[in-house]
């Protein structure tokens, strides 16, 4: 007698919908007896964890905040993921957008007016699309994986704001502490809700998803960037680029992953700081995964992810739960999200003392 | 629930003069939050402020309730929580990391009826104070150790950072060094991390390779005491004591000790007479102490030691002339001595001193 | 005898450096590598590696350091065990698999250390030669190299040989294709599940390789991103052990190079000199990479595929 999994004929779409609640239920059920062992009420643990953040209008603009570089890092993820190109290092082209469009905002002083923010978000995603080029050629030439090259860059992009923010484009008047001088007004993001800290970044996130969508659906482009990665061979036999594919993959989730990094900087920092993300580029790979690599998975995978980084806070300083705790209970509620989607693709069967392979 | 404590902020927004002796005990334990930048652990950093923590929950027991976040990342996050503690009705936040200055600061115009403090900065509001430490004293004693117990006249210093606090710590290391063998070499190596015990213990074993043969770090963890116990040589460990980790030759530690300023201004809050000042105390007043000499200390090292610790206390200035820096240039001319503004901006490194800032 | 400044000394003093920097991820990448070769992509080394860590460093503070071993061991298949019940079970998507590993590794890590923090703990090499600070400078090095970095130098050999062996065949048969494999008549789940399992116990004692030896302590995340490091090298290798060999000295010697250059005095800035480890690994993997057929036949063709077995 065991269980076997069976292929379904088509992807089941009530588990497609269905497979997340089922999941979050899962996790409920684990993170209370986790927060029980801690010695918690997990009933309110839970509630704080995933209601707290939601019940203020404070608490989801920073909801919304959370999951815009989260969001916008995952399309250009998933984007790349659809062509088999892996880039590992979003976290890179995140900093070096970030220090292109503060590079501007620096350079720019006191000018520039009402075009200074355009031209720095454009600063930003040229940025990312520059370093995530660098991996795209080094595939491309001399068929180095991107998966190495774009990791060890993401680490160079760190020691170069380090290097930056230390030396070269240090504040004069901020006392040798590493960081530039602080952006000027016009520099900054506008606030999308008013009293809150969420910005304009987040129409653009939106903005990257309906994007993502128009040219994974219904361009060309897109179409051959899906069919190298499904299918190499029967791409190659149709003419369809691979490293068109690679660099457009590249690209486009460089790009993305820049323009978050801008938006970063020019938004809640308002200014460049040894550290400017807090692993939005790593978070972001299993956001993109989570949402099955769809843009619009994506941002309801980020929002997801948001939401955890927000109560695992809450956890923290309202019922002095350590980080640890929150650390676990998130990647057993990625477990649970994971193991539950197979039954979308697959049923579950019971052999009763059948012969089996 | 939350209307209970939004009405209880608009009481205190209303009259907060009228925190009397009567008021604060018809109130409950009045609220203080502290902000860690990394994990308590059981030494360093956080944790010596952790101590200072325990310190006010220990000595004033009901009077306050005190709670702490770990770990929170400096950059965007941690204006949402420095936001929360406030807003959750915290009366006075300790934000215990420099990158912590600019949310602090926005918070605390937020929250005009909350105190803040904030370590290590420079920013200062009416109702934000900033505090820090003399650690440059404690290097000036250790100096002295260090510079009677080399043979090679080579001492390592492994540091994360050239940040002001970091440069002034090795200067005063060198010259004290310097003042009992002239000529004694401080090589430096920078590991670009605060805590990293891997980089720590190969830029340890790289420092003793050439030719150091007392080390100290200016990091978060005890890897470098741990690399001179095992391969025999001396080392003074920094944030707290360390000797346990170097039982036979960790030769002392420089150790921070805020809990009698926490209680100091704790106290102040009780009773109403808190205001935004600006702290930056050493040895004299307790803050920066010398752990317990090691038994692998000859006595002429004990006696100097002793002897500088005496002096700083007595008042005697740390950064007194003729001091040149790596280029010869003359930072100090002989006879005067370096006022604090100076030395919180500190940007060189002294003669002698190997390593690029 | 030779005293510690000169030519010799400083020699043997690089070389001893970069063998134990590169221990860890010659252990944690000579089992991701196996892991990989049998088809499966598990990105959850960073968070294993800090599991056995703390597992090592708690076996050893009871018990010593063979208990320690034992139990990081333990804790890597553990680990492993669960990533190989959502990926080769329930055909979860290997890399948001292995990264919600790294996450939960991390987390569990800490909260399992948590009392462990601050324990000081005699390095492995101390256990073995009590003495080891009071020796000359050559024989300190070379006692240095305690077992677990003899293992770590030994083990892309063994994964070498064992890959040529008849059970190392089928294990790259299947991770060239499941399907193929399954239709010779072998299971590719449970081939998988070893090649796995291996992985996991070579990255809980790269874990303990770290909180053991080299800085005998348990902090939270004192891994530092090495699992990381570890996985990318096994790109770099190819997929080749002796190659991950060579990468991990490469890594390991940049490092101490970066160092040296430091203490030399060397007018750098800190910021760039801490690129050189990355870069060179760039720069030499562009160099071995040229050859584009080599390159394809190097990757695992059903790398990431899962795997159902057919009803």
């Amino acid at each position: 007698m065991r269980l076997r999994l069976e292929r379904r004929a088509t992807a089941s779409r009530v588990m497609l919908y269905a497979s997340p609640l089922a999941a979050v239920a899962l996790s409920l059920l684990a993170g209370a007896l986790l927060f029980a062992l801690l010695g918690r009420d997990p009933w309110m643990a839970l509630r704080i964890m995933f209601l707290s953040p939601l019940q203020s209008r404070d608490g989801l603009a920073e909801l919304a905040l959370k999951a815009t570089p989260l969001a916008l890092c995952a399309v250009g993820i998933a984007v790349a993921c659809r062509a088999n190109v892996w880039n590992i290092g979003a976290e890179g082209q995140f900093t070096m957008g970030a220090i292109a469009g503060g590079g501007v905002a620096l350079a720019a002083g006191d000018g520039g007016g009402a075009l200074l923010l355009p031209v720095m978000l454009l600063a930003g995603v040229l940025g990312g699309m520059a370093w995530a080029a660098i991996p795209a050629f080094l595939r491309t030439r001399f068929n180095a994986h991107e998966i190495l090259t774009t990791l060890m860059l993401a680490y160079v992009a760190t020691q170069v704001l380090g290097w930056l923010v230390h030396g070269p484009w240090q504040d004069p008047e901020g006392f040798s502490f590493p960081q530039t001088r602080q952006f000027p007004p016009n520099a900054l993001l506008p606030a999308l809700l008013p009293g809150t800290r969420l910005h304009v970044g987040a129409l653009l996130a939106l903005l990257s998803v309906l994007a993502g969508t128009v040219l994974l659906g219904r361009t060309l482009a897109g179409y051959r960037l899906q069919v190298v990665g499904l299918a190499p061979a029967a791409a190659r036999y149709a003419g369809f680029s691979g490293n068109g594919a690679v660099w457009l993959g590249l690209l486009v989730s460089g790009g993305l992953a820049g323009l978050a990094g801008v938006c970063e900087a020019a938004g809640p920092i308002g200014q460049l700081t040894p550290v400017i993300s807090p692993g939005y580029g790593f978070a972001a790979i299993i956001v993109a995964f989570l949402g099955r690599l769809h843009p619009v998975g994506a941002l309801l995978a980020s929002l997801l992810m948001a939401l955890l980084y927000l109560g695992g806070e809450g956890l923290q300083i309202t019922l002095q739960l350590p980080l640890a705790a929150t650390g676990v209970m998130q990647g057993m509620l990625l477990f649970f999200l994971l193991g539950v989607d197979v039954l979308i693709l697959y049923r579950v069967r019971l052999d009763v003392g059948a012969v089996h392979v | 629930m939350h209307a209970t404590r939004r009405t209880l902020i608009g009481t205190a927004l209303a009259a907060p003069a009228l925190l009397t002796a009567r008021q604060a005990a018809a109130q409950a334990a009045m609220p203080i939050a502290f902000v860690y930048v990394s994990p308590i652990g059981d030494a360093g950093w956080t944790f010596q402020h952790e101590l200072g923590r325990r310190a006010l929950d220990r000595e004033l027991g009901a009077a306050v309730k005190t709670s702490f976040v770990e770990n929170v990342n400096e950059g965007a996050d941690a204006e949402r929580v420095i936001r929360k503690l406030a807003s959750d009705g915290n009366k006075l936040i300790f934000t215990t990391s420099f990158g912590y200055m600019n949310p602090t600061l926005k918070v605390a115009g937020q929250f005009p009826a909350t105190r803040f403090e904030h370590s290590t900065g420079y920013k200062r509001a009416e109702n934000l104070a900033t505090y820090s430490a003399r650690f440059y004293e404690g290097r000036t004693v250790s100096g002295m150790v260090a510079g009677h117990m080399t043979r090679s006249k080579v001492l390592g210093m492994v540091a994360a950072f050239p940040i002001p606090e970091v440069l002034q710590g090795i200067n005063a290391f060198a010259l004290a060094a310097q003042s009992v063998q002239p000529g004694t070499q401080v090589k430096v190596v920078f590991t670009s991390s605060w805590f990293d015990p891997g980089k720590e213990r190969a830029a340890a074993d790289t420092l003793i390779a050439q030719g150091a043969d007392v080390l100290t770090h200016h990091t978060d963890s005890t890897a470098v005491v741990q690399a001179g116990e095992e391969k025999g040589i001396p080392t003074i460990g920094y944030n707290s004591d360390l000797s346990r980790f170097g039982p036979k030759t960790c030769a002392t530690s420089i150790m921070m000790d805020w809990d009698a300023y926490y209680l100091r201004r704790v106290r102040a809050a009780l009773d109403g007479s808190w205001t935004a000042t600006d702290t930056w105390d050493g040895m004299a007043k307790g803050m920066i102490r010398m752990a317990p000499l090691g038994a692998n200390v000859p006595p002429a090292a004990k006696a100097a030691a002793g002897a500088a610790q005496a002096a700083i206390m007595a008042g005697q200035p740390a950064f007194a002339g003729p001091i040149k820096d790596q280029s010869g240039q003359v930072r100090v001319a002989a006879g005067s001595a370096m006022e604090d503004k100076d030395i919180l901006s500190m940007n060189w490194l002294a003669e002698g001193v190997q390593g690029k800032v | 005898m030779l005293e510690s400044g000169s030519a010799v000394a400083v020699a043997l003093g690089i070389a001893v450096a970069t063998l134990r920097a590169a221990a860890p991820l010659l252990l944690a990448g000579t089992g991701e590598l196996v892991t990989e070769r049998s088809g499966v992509l598990n990105l959850g080394v960073e968070g294993t590696m800090l599991v056995g860590a703390a597992c090592g460093f708690i076996g050893t503070v009871i018990g010593g350091p063979a208990l320690g071993l034992l139990c990081a061991a333990a804790a890597g298949a553990g680990m492993s065990l669960l990533f190989a019940a959502l990926t080769l079970g329930l055909l979860a998507n290997q890399v948001a698999a292995g990264l919600a590993l790294t996450i939960f590794g991390i987390g569990l890590s800490a909260l399992v250390g948590f009392d462990y923090q601050g324990q000081p703990l005699p390095g492995l090499a101390t256990t073995l030669f009590p003495d080891l600070a009071t020796r000359p400078p050559l024989v300190q090095q070379v006692m240095l190299l305690d077992p677990l970095v003899w293992l770590a130098v030994a083990s892309p050999f063994a994964a070498a040989w064992f890959l040529r062996t008849r059970p190392g065949l089928l294990l790259r048969a299947v991770g060239e294709s499941g399907e193929v494999s399954f239709a010779l008549g072998y299971s590719v789940r449970r081939i998988r599940l070893w090649a796995v399992l291996f992985g996991g116990v070579m990255s809980g004692l790269a874990g303990a390789s770290l909180s053991m030896a080299y800085t005998p302590m348990w902090s939270e995340n004192m891994v530092a991103g090495r699992g990381w490091i570890a996985l990318a090298l096994v790109v770099f290798s190819a997929w080749r052990p002796v190659m991950l060999l060579f990468g991990a000295l490469l890594f390991g010697f940049v490092t101490i190079a970066q160092f040296q250059a430091g203490a030399l005095g060397i007018d750098v800035s800190p910021h760039l000199l801490a690129t050189l480890p990355y870069l060179a690994t760039v720069v030499v993997l562009v160099l071995i990479s040229r050859n584009s057929a080599r390159l394809r036949l190097s990757a695992p063709a059903a790398l990431g595929k899962p795997f159902h077995v057919p009803s």
